[in-house]
Parts: structure tokens; C-alpha cells; sequence
């Protein structure tokens, strides 16, 4: 069940990448949904769930671009298991701690995957902090709102199931 | 079940799985030169692992090698060192050997200059007491030798015959303390007497000093003086060299002379005994004639 649940997580957020990304901060990319996806499942199941989902989706979000296949999977690999750790380590339910989290995860992969493409003489990302700085936080916001509709979904269901049966 | 299941093994998960992308990644990468980075990093760590390979090889080669080589050279010096013994026996011996034609030689060479009828002698022993300076050759009676005979060597005078018998001799060397011969300086022509000295105080034959006596204080002598056989004593035949002079002290208006003997005493090997001068030949011949009438 919770290997489905990730495998959807991921799709979703691939999903919405791809379609719907571009609308939500004007037309940049200002946001990786599929990273938000990885960390949140990566502080959710830990790092050997995390690493995998970092791999698989990174490796799809590859594949989907026009760039280097592995490199983008390679990042989120990294970061799904260093925050799956991180997160096995520390108690990471409140909004700061997840934050920070955020940040940081987008910042690792941003540097493992910008230096990568600039190591392997590959691509040049001009003023890439800027670039990154914004999507460290639009992912921050982005990952605090998901994890909370996710931890809330359980008690919505319980109070539908609730209503229902008193009628 | 354990050890199959990765949650276990988290670390070594996450290499595999960084592993795979870099080999991913590398594949579709080629470097300036146009070859793909995997396969240049592969060629270039299987490149390495091969040098490595052989490096290995060629050492443990070269170490086995090294010690068959090692063994062989161990043998090879034993042999050498057992060779260059033996050559050194055969060289010392061969020195000797030489040593001993020139010396031979040197006799041959006096014998025939000297003119006088001789016996060559090899020196088979020396004097029991280091008192008595002796020596015994081995050549007695039977080859002519009579007691009184001068013994020379191509130096100069060794002494007289004192002894023979009828295989050998034994001959009193010139520095004997009981030694006495007639001389004379070469330059200055004074007469006088050699006498043997002794060295109570060195074993052996080594070369010892002889004393020259009975000359005037008012004679001409200086170091560095030949001094030769004057023949007056009846034993050796005129100008034999018998030494040289090596200090010369006037002590109560009389000399003493000390004369360092020509002979090394300590490093003969052969001698000639003086069978007859040309003098007592012509004076043998002389009385034959005169009996005869």
C-alpha cells in the first residue's frame, strides 16, 4: 500500500509538473513539484523509500526533458535519501523544521544537478542562486501546504465516514 | 532474511544506486574529445587495473627470477671464493718460485763473474740458538766443502763454512758474535776487522749490525763507507763486499765503527760456497808442478 501510494504521489506530482507547473509562478519553474514529492515521501518512509523515489522520479523527469538521463535522478536520489535520514534522525512535523528541509533539499539538489551539467561542460545556468533561491522557496511553501492537506486527509475521511452514519 | 533485505543494508543501497546514474549519466556524456565519459573512465580504470595486473605479474616475475638468479650467485661465489683461494695459493707460489730463479739467478750470475770455483748451496736450516748465528746448507763434503770456505751470496760475504758434514754444512754468518773477517774501506783503503755484534735482544735472522775494529783514529773513514774483504785472513777472498758503513764514532782518539752488513741475513735461500780462489788455484796448480819435478 505504501509503495502504491508513493508510485501515485510521484505520478501526481509529474503529472502537475508537466501541465501545470508553468501556470503557477509565471511560467517559470519556479517550483519542482516532483522534488516536493520525493522529500515529502522521503520524510515520510525514509531514506530507502525516499532514495528510490528520488531515483525513479528523477529518471522520468529525464527522460520527459531533453537533458542528460540520470543527472536529474541522480540529484533526487541524493536528496531523497539524505532527507528520508534526516528525517529518520529528527522530528520534522512542524512547519519550520520542514521548511528548512525544503530549502535545504532544493538548494542540494540545485547544486548536485547545476554542477553536474557545469562539470560535464553540458549547460551554463546564468545567475543559477537567484534561479535557485526562488525555487527553494517556492518549494518550501509549496511542500508545507501539501504535507498539511496530506495529514489531513485521514481525519476529512473519518469525519465523512462519521457524518454518514449518523444519518 | 536478514541480509536480503535492503533496509538493512541502506548505505549500500544508496552506492548502488549513485553508481547506476553516474554509469547512466556517463554513457550519454562524451568528453571534448568525442568519446563517451563511460567509456574513457572505463577504459581508463580498466587501463589502470591492467597496468596494475601487469606491474604485479612482472614483480612477482622478476622476484622469482631474482631468487633462482640469487641461488645461482650464492653457488657461483662459493666457487669464486674457493677459485680465488686457490689462485692465491698458486700466486704466492709462483711468487716464491719466482723469487727464487732470481735468486738462483743471482748466483748464476756471481759464479760466473767472480771466477771462482763455487758450489751452490740452498739454505736448508738455521741455528738452533739465536746466540749462535748459523745456518746449515745442503752441501757437505761429499761436494767439496771444507771447513773455513767463504760463503758468499750475490750481496756480498755470508760467512764461513764452520762445520760440514758429508750431505751438509754449517756455515757462521758474518754477524755471528764469534764471526771475525779482514777488511778495508774501499775509498780510504785503512785495513781492520769485521766482528759479528749478536742481537741478544731480536730472535731470528734478522739483519743485525757488525762491528769494524782495529782501525787507527787517524784513518779516513766516514758514513757511508763501502767496506769490503781485504783477503788477508785467509778465508775470503779479496773485494767481496761486506757492508756499509753506518756510523762512525772516535771515543778516546780510536773509532768505533758500526757497519751495517750488505747480506740480508734474514731472507737467504741460497749461497755459494768458494771452493778455490784463482790465487789458490794458481798456487795449487804451482805446488802440483813442483812435485812433479
Amino acid at each position: 500500500m505504501k509503495a502504491l501510494g508513493v508510485l501515485a504521489a510521484i505520478a501526481l506530482a509529474l503529472a502537475l509538473q508537466t501541465t501545470m507547473a508553468r501556470f503557477i509562478v509565471g511560467g517559470s519553474a519556479a517550483v519542482d513539484l516532483v522534488l516536493v514529492a520525493v522529500v515529502a515521501v522521503a520524510l515520510t518512509v525514509g531514506p530507502v523509500g525516499g532514495m528510490l523515489a528520488g531515483s525513479a522520479a528523477g529518471l522520468i523527469q529525464d527522460a520527459l526533458a531533453s537533458g542528460v538521463v540520470g543527472i536529474g535522478g541522480l540529484a533526487k536520489t541524493i536528496v531523497g535519501f539524505l532527507a528520508g535520514a534526516f528525517g529518520q534522525q529528527f522530528i520534522v512535523t512542524a512547519a519550520l523544521p520542514r521548511l528548512v528541509i525544503f530549502v535545504a533539499a532544493t538548494v542540494l539538489h540545485g547544486v548536485v544537478f547545476m554542477g553536474l551539467y557545469y562539470v560535464l561542460d553540458l549547460r551554463v545556468f546564468p545567475s543559477p542562486w537567484k534561479a535557485l533561491g526562488a525555487q527553494a522557496l517556492g518549494n518550501a511553501l509549496v511542500g508545507i501546504v501539501a504535507f498539511g492537506i496530506i495529514e489531513s486527509l485521514p481525519g476529512i475521511v473519518e469525519r465523512r465516514r462519521a457524518r454518514r452514519i449518523r444519518r | 532474511m536478514a541480509l536480503l533485505d535492503i533496509r538493512q543494508r541502506t548505505g549500500w543501497l544508496f552506492a548502488a544506486v549513485v553508481v547506476s546514474h553516474i554509469i547512466l549519466i556517463s554513457a550519454q556524456v562524451t568528453t571534448k574529445r568525442g568519446v563517451p565519459v563511460l567509456q574513457e573512465v572505463t577504459f581508463g580504470v580498466f587501463a589502470e587495473m591492467q597496468r596494475g595486473a601487469t606491474s604485479a605479474v612482472s614483480s612477482a616475475q622478476d622476484g622469482w627470477q631474482n631468487y633462482f638468479a640469487l641461488q645461482q650467485i650464492r653457488q657461483e661465489n662459493e666457487r669464486l671464493h674457493k677459485e680465488v683461494t686457490q689462485l692465491q695459493l698458486t700466486l704466492q707460489q709462483e711468487r716464491t718460485l719466482a723469487q727464487q730463479s732470481r735468486t738462483l739467478q743471482q748466483l748464476l750470475d756471481l759464479k760466473s763473474t767472480s771466477g771462482f770455483e763455487t758450489a751452490a748451496a740452498n739454505v736448508i736450516g738455521s741455528g738452533a740458538d739465536p746466540e749462535f748465528r748459523t745456518i746449515t746448507v745442503d752441501k757437505g763434503t761429499q761436494d767439496g766443502l771444507r771447513t773455513d770456505m767463504a760463503v758468499i751470496a750475490p750481496a756480498g760475504v755470508v760467512g764461513r763454512v764452520l762445520m760440514p758434514t758429508s750431505r751438509a754444512a754449517k756455515v757462521q754468518l758474518l754477524i755471528d758474535r764469534d764471526a771475525a773477517a779482514g777488511v778495508m774501506v774501499e775509498r780510504s783503503r785503512v785495513s781492520g776487522v769485521i766482528t759479528g755484534v749478536g742481537s741478544t735482544e731480536e730472535f731470528g735472522f734478522t739483519a743485525g749490525l757488525v762491528e769494524l775494529n782495529y782501525v787507527p783514529g787517524s784513518a779516513d773513514v766516514k758514513k757511508g763507507d763501502r767496506v769490503v774483504t781485504s783477503g788477508i785472513d785467509g778465508i775470503y777472498p779479496k773485494g767481496l763486499p761486506v757492508g756499509e758503513i753506518q756510523s762512525a764514532e772516535r771515543v778516546a782518539g780510536q773509532w768505533r765503527i758500526r757497519v751495517k752488513p750488505a747480506v740480508d741475513f734474514s731472507s737467504l735461500e741460497a749461497v755459494l760456497v768458494v771452493l778455490k780462489t784463482p790465487d789458490a788455484a794458481a798456487e795449487h796448480a804451482q805446488v802440483a808442478t813442483d812435485g812433479d819435478r
